[in-house]
């Protein structure tokens, strides 16, 4: 299955993603709108990046089976059944589920590639996978 | 149950409306319903409902004083039945937030009876377009109500057909109602069953689909007999069917406040649960073995406060029960998930005899209840008096309590063999138990006599059994008429009144003291025992104004707790609340705010029971087993704990004084210290000695309205 994954050696924190992908699924360039976060943490030279990895924890705490795998592998949410709780926001590992004011419904990096194609700098990329990770 | 049946719902009244928009948590509308008449009609909700008297427990209040007067009785056709959530319940983001309050005249207590339940009625009601659902007089034959928000239609239906009973009377609702698994999602029953016809201590049972299981969960508004006046009023079931739930369905005030504290709430329980109660995975059971530690877990009908066999109850045992990885929560976005299940279940007597069902529970309550204080610790004979007790319509607590005075009354020689029909009531007989549960439903044999509630037990087996009457006084465990709930008072003073000084009975949802005054020794003198006993009851009766559940308040709480300057409060799940409450209305409140928001209704009850010719001083006694020991081998369980008081409060010499004196020392002053808590508590409420509030408390909160300041008056 593919996955997005990130090289910090490579990223020169440009935000092009956030502004790629807010785009791609909001029609906006808007960094609180975007399923891949870049963050520069405390105290670390190396940016970091916030984005789902598939590992599915969500699927389990959805209270309407709005959240599920699709045949790739991949986590997505099925709009008309989600009732907005934002369980699975608080719930996922690594922070990596998102909300928006705009929208009652909560959103993730579905692995379009937009960014990766978009990374000046390759440092996001999609990547082939045998299993979700834990 | 997936065949349809063919049956014709013959339509008996119906009213078309328009459902109104939810703003900031209210329709603006309650549904009144009159099964008499067979009138359904909207009525507006006022400024004044939604400033005094906020939701849920408060509208019930209001709509009930308006519905009946001092005489009206619980059987009487006026008498009403009111389910109203409140403005915050209905929301998704924050969890626990889809509690109802059911209100109504009591079976048990004669007077004003509020119960919270879980479940998906409450808040598909409002999204159907009402705030509350009012039902008033009784139907000539079985009917439903059906609330059909999608489609803009309530009506009033025959229901000869339909079984009373809640899981076949859900599973046939669903049958007639729904064609696809989808119709289901939005839909919630309110049934009872024939446990409710024959018995006073009839419970509500409240549905939600459960998408995973694919079968509808029940959630219980268990006190006080809510489901004998369902089933009075010949109602089956309630229906509510609305549009789709989503995100912004209570349209809110401010959204983003809503998930920015609720995000922070899921992640806390995401990170913590797993580390405190655990209730994601055993739901509440794991009181039980903490209870049981503390001396607090009642055995033998409140006789003991701990038994060895206690640990083949505990969470561990549940905890392996209950299905994993299910989302256990009673309304969308309750990731505390409390609401376990067991899957399967072959229950070996009674009508589901050798056919698997699935059952809600156990929780905490029925543990305590069915299993320990009856002496009964086979977690199978638990589950099935839970199931039975559902299925039937029929509170749990009331029933294990009431058993348990019973099987002490049976072991006591007050009853026997031949009074009991042949029922070997003994402690630890789960046979026997099962039976009289079977019997209580179906209004049989000595079932018909254990169904009317301990206070009617007590009257009838001193006239017609010759019992001692103050023996079966002091241990049969009811006060106002309502059957304690499972915790040991012994030991707390504060706990005592958290019990007695309440309005409709000892219910631990008013307050729940036992480990700040006895465990941790936090509220000594009578002063800090009687603001416990302000600030918890008041702070609790929001909860239930509101649309919340209280677990989300301290069944889990922020890992930094313990470092705060009052960590029984936890203030900053406090704060949470106050931050939805006011996301949701757009009404800016703050911590104390919401204290006063409920004294204003907490006192309008007491008031509504002195109308009703209670709420008074006397009736907020209690028995003394839950005072303190009762018989010898009570006293004696405890010997050391108790000579210890009389040498080192009474000043007085065990060594020197029987069994029987050491009795009489400690009875007298417990029974002294009780009237001085009530004396020190009325003072912190604004009440007279009497436990009347004054004209000024009733001016002060605003509800000084003339038909109430008359109640009082006439009362001083």
């Amino acid at each position: 299955m593919k996955v997005l994954s990130y090289d910090p050696e490579l990223c020169v924190g440009c935000y092009v993603c956030e502004d790629v992908c807010s785009e791609t699924w909001f029609k906006v360039p808007d960094a609180e709108k975007s399923s891949v976060r870049i963050q520069e943490k405390e105290g670390e030279v190396l940016l970091s990046a916030v984005f789902c990895n598939q590992c599915g924890a969500c699927i389990d705490v959805c209270p309407t089976e709005a959240l599920y795998r699709d045949r790739r592998g991949i986590v997505r949410l099925r709009k008309k059944l989600c009732v907005g709780c934002l369980s699975c926001v608080g719930f996922c590992p690594y922070d990596a589920m998102f909300y928006h004011p705009d929208q009652t419904e909560p959103f993730k990096c579905i692995v379009c590639g937009k960014c990766a194609d978009e990374c000046p700098n390759d440092a996001l990329a999609v990547v082939d996978v045998d299993t979700p990770p834990q | 149950m997936s065949e349809k049946t063919e049956t014709t719902r013959r339509v008996l009244a119906e009213y078309t409306y328009e459902a109104a928009p939810v703003e900031r948590g209210y329709t603006g509308q309650t549904l009144y319903v009159n099964l008499s008449d067979n009138t359904i009609d909207a009525k507006p909700v006022t400024d004044v409902m939604k400033e005094k008297f906020i939701g849920g427990r408060g509208f019930g209040l209001w709509l009930l004083w308006h519905g009946v007067d001092a005489d009206t009785k619980w059987d009487d056709p006026e008498n009403e039945l009111i389910i109203s959530s409140g403005p915050c319940g209905g929301t998704t983001q924050y969890p626990g937030s889809g509690k109802s309050l059911v209100v109504s005249l009591s079976p048990l207590t004669d007077v004003v009876i509020d119960s919270n339940v879980g479940g998906h009625f409450g808040p598909l009601l409002k999204f159907a377009g009402w705030d509350a659902i009012e039902i008033q007089g009784k139907a000539e034959e079985d009917v439903i109500v059906v609330i059909d928000g999608a489609n803009g239609r309530v009506t009033i239906e025959d229901a000869s057909d339909a079984p009373v009973d809640t899981y076949p009377v859900n599973h046939w609702m669903i049958d007639q109602m729904t064609e696809k698994e989808e119709d289901r999602y939005f839909m919630s029953v309110v049934s009872s069953g024939i446990g409710a016809d024959n018995t006073r201590m009839g419970c509500l049972n409240f549905s939600y689909y459960d998408r995973k299981r694919k079968a509808p969960r029940f959630k219980q508004a268990g006190r006080g007999g809510t489901g004998t006046v369902l089933r009075d009023k010949r109602v089956k079931a309630l229906v509510v069917r609305s549009d789709p739930v989503r995100g912004d369905s209570n349209h809110p005030a401010v959204p983003e406040r809503l998930a920015r504290v609720g995000t922070k709430m899921h992640k806390e329980i995401h990170d913590y649960d797993d580390v405190q109660c655990r209730m994601r995975h055993g739901g509440t059971t794991y009181l039980v073995q903490i209870m049981n530690d503390h001396d607090l877990l009642p055995v033998h009908n409140f006789k003991y406060g701990s038994h060895p066999d206690a640990p083949k109850i505990n969470s561990t045992v549940w905890e392996d029960r209950f299905a994993k990885g299910l989302t256990d929560g009673c309304w969308y976005g309750c990731t505390l998930s409390c609401t376990h299940a067991v899957d399967e279940f072959v229950p070996r007597t009674g009508p589901f005899k050798d056919q698997p069902v699935l059952v809600d529970g156990p929780e905490y309550e029925t543990l305590g209840g069915v299993g320990s204080n009856c002496g009964i610790f086979d977690p199978d004979d638990i589950v099935e008096m839970n199931f039975y007790c559902d299925n039937y319509g029929m509170d749990t607590i009331s029933f294990g309590t009431g058993t348990a005075f019973v099987m002490e009354c049976y072991e006591a020689g007050v009853l026997d063999k031949e009074k009991t029909g042949g029922l070997e009531l003994n402690f630890g007989n789960a046979d026997a138990a099962l039976e009289l549960l079977h019997q209580m439903a179906r209004g049989e044999g000595f079932g018909k006599i254990a169904g009317q509630g301990i206070r009617r037990m007590k009257e009838y087996f001193v006239e017609e059994f010759g019992a001692d009457p103050q023996f079966v006084q002091d241990i049969g465990m009811e006060a106002k008429g309502l059957e304690y709930s499972e915790y040991v008072t012994k030991e707390s003073l504060a706990q005592q009144g958290g019990y007695g000084l309440t309005n409709k009975g000892p219910q631990h949802d008013e307050a729940w003291l036992i480990f700040m005054d006895q465990v941790n020794n936090q509220i000594p003198t009578f002063e800090d025992k009687a603001e416990a006993l302000h600030y918890y009851p008041m702070f609790r009766t929001w909860f239930g104004l509101c649309g919340f559940c209280k677990v989300i308040w301290n069944d889990i709480v922020p890992p930094d707790n313990s470092e705060t300057d009052e960590p029984a409060k936890v203030p900053e799940h406090v704060q949470n609340f106050v931050d939805v409450f006011s996301g949701v209305t757009g009404r800016e409140i703050n911590k104390d705010d919401l204290i006063e928001m409920s004294e204003v209704v907490y006192n309008f009850q007491r008031v509504f029971n002195i109308r009703l010719g209670h709420g008074r001083r006397d009736h907020d006694d209690i028995p003394y087993r839950s005072v303190g020991p009762v018989t010898v081998e009570e006293y004696e369980s405890r010997s050391e704990r108790y000579d210890k008081q009389l040498r080192e409060i009474l000043d007085l010499d065990p060594e020197q004084m029987t069994t029987e004196e050491k009795m009489a020392a400690l009875r007298e002053h417990r029974e002294d210290q009780y009237e001085r808590l009530k004396d020190a508590v009325y003072e912190r409420r604004g009440w007279t000695k009497d436990g009347v509030p004054t004209v000024e408390t009733l001016e002060k909160l605003g509800i000084d309205f003339p038909d109430v300041v008359a109640v009082v008056e006439k009362a001083l």
